[in-house]
């Protein structure tokens, strides 16, 4: 009656339905007595300053855009998999498929990774640290002194 | 059959709601229903491999891609220049052409009646047999793919350029 795919969709449905009913059921059962501290954006966390709907730096797009590269490559890599190892081939040309194969797949993945290391090259992979300011006080005590009692009282 | 048209109906819906929606999140959660809609076609087509990609690549990948257009975007500055009445005269003249053309273009066409079933293979869609074909006779495209992916990862990454001095935010 059912054909495979009925199942997936039977399980489809049965997710959405169990997790409404059993949200619906917390409704019911939790108490609701919220106040102000409770509906913060971060329960006992950093208060947010300002609107979320920023602009965004365009880095962010980069990134996201080498993530769309390799996830494409991904989609070329499962029909691949489907054929490497596959046991007809590999027999009528004495295991040489195998090697054929893996040979073009790694010069597929060494291309694209060569566009992945021009970027890293370029700095798109690290992001702005926070430089640490070294305080410029001149003590008229030495630092040896200091150290001295540091090691006496340690 | 009845089921094929629930799927287009659902499908349709959301697609109209990606359009009418005012906000864009929103717009871009009704695309990614529409994405998981079409993929239920592609399965009622016997294509699955075609499914697992389109969930992967476009519900996935190029939905990160609108988002990320759509945080560039300065959302709170409301352009009033895009709502002129010149605009909306140019729309609706455009979309009335588009629409007459579609319609003039199907009006006689001939849909057929249904498979071929002396030529017609089931496993055409699987990702077995699609293996078969791209590594071993079209495996020069294959790699030129590569090459494409490659151009257009120095592309980005050359747009993506950062000023001296610039900060994030």
């Amino acid at each position: 009656m059912l054909s495979e795919f009925g199942y997936i969709l039977l399980f489809i449905i049965t997710a959405i339905v169990f997790t409404a009913v059993i949200l619906f059921v917390a409704k019911l059962l939790r108490p609701n007595r919220p106040n102000v501290e409770k509906l913060t954006t971060y329960e006992s966390g950093e208060e947010p300053d300002g609107n979320a709907n920023v602009r965004f730096n365009i880095r962010f797009y980069v990134i996201a855009l080498l993530f769309v590269l390799f996830d494409l490559e991904l989609v070329f890599l499962f029909p691949w998999a489907t054929v490497f190892g596959n046991e007809t081939l590999n027999n009528s040309t004495d295991g040489l498929w195998g090697w054929f194969a893996i040979v073009e797949m790694f010069i597929f993945v060494g291309i694209l990774i060569l566009g992945l290391a021009y970027a890293w090259i370029k700095g798109h992979l690290d992001w702005v640290r926070p430089e640490v300011q070294e305080p410029q006080f001149k003590s008229p005590v030495p630092i040896s002194k200091y150290e001295a009692i540091n090691k006496k009282y340690s | 059959m009845q089921f094929w048209y629930f799927l287009t109906a659902l499908t349709l819906i959301s697609a109209l709601m990606v359009v009418l929606s005012k906000n864009p999140i929103h717009s871009v959660l009704y695309l990614v229903f529409t994405f998981f809609c079409i993929s239920g076609h592609y399965v009622l087509l016997n294509a699955q491999f075609l499914m697992a990609v389109n969930i992967i690549v476009y519900a996935g990948a190029i939905m990160v891609l609108f988002l990320f257009v759509i945080m560039m975007l300065d959302l709170r500055r409301n352009s009033p220049d895009s709502k002129t009445n010149l605009t909306k005269l140019a729309g609706a003249v455009v979309g009335g052409t588009v629409l007459v053309i579609f319609i003039a273009a199907t009006r006689k066409i001939n849909l057929g009646t249904g498979a071929d079933n002396a030529f017609y293979n089931s496993q055409t869609g699987m990702v077995e047999n699609l293996g078969q074909i791209l590594y071993r006779n079209y495996l020069l495209p294959f790699e030129l793919v590569s090459i494409l992916f490659f151009v257009a990862m120095v592309g980005a990454v050359m747009l993506g350029k950062r000023e001296a001095g610039e900060r994030n935010f």
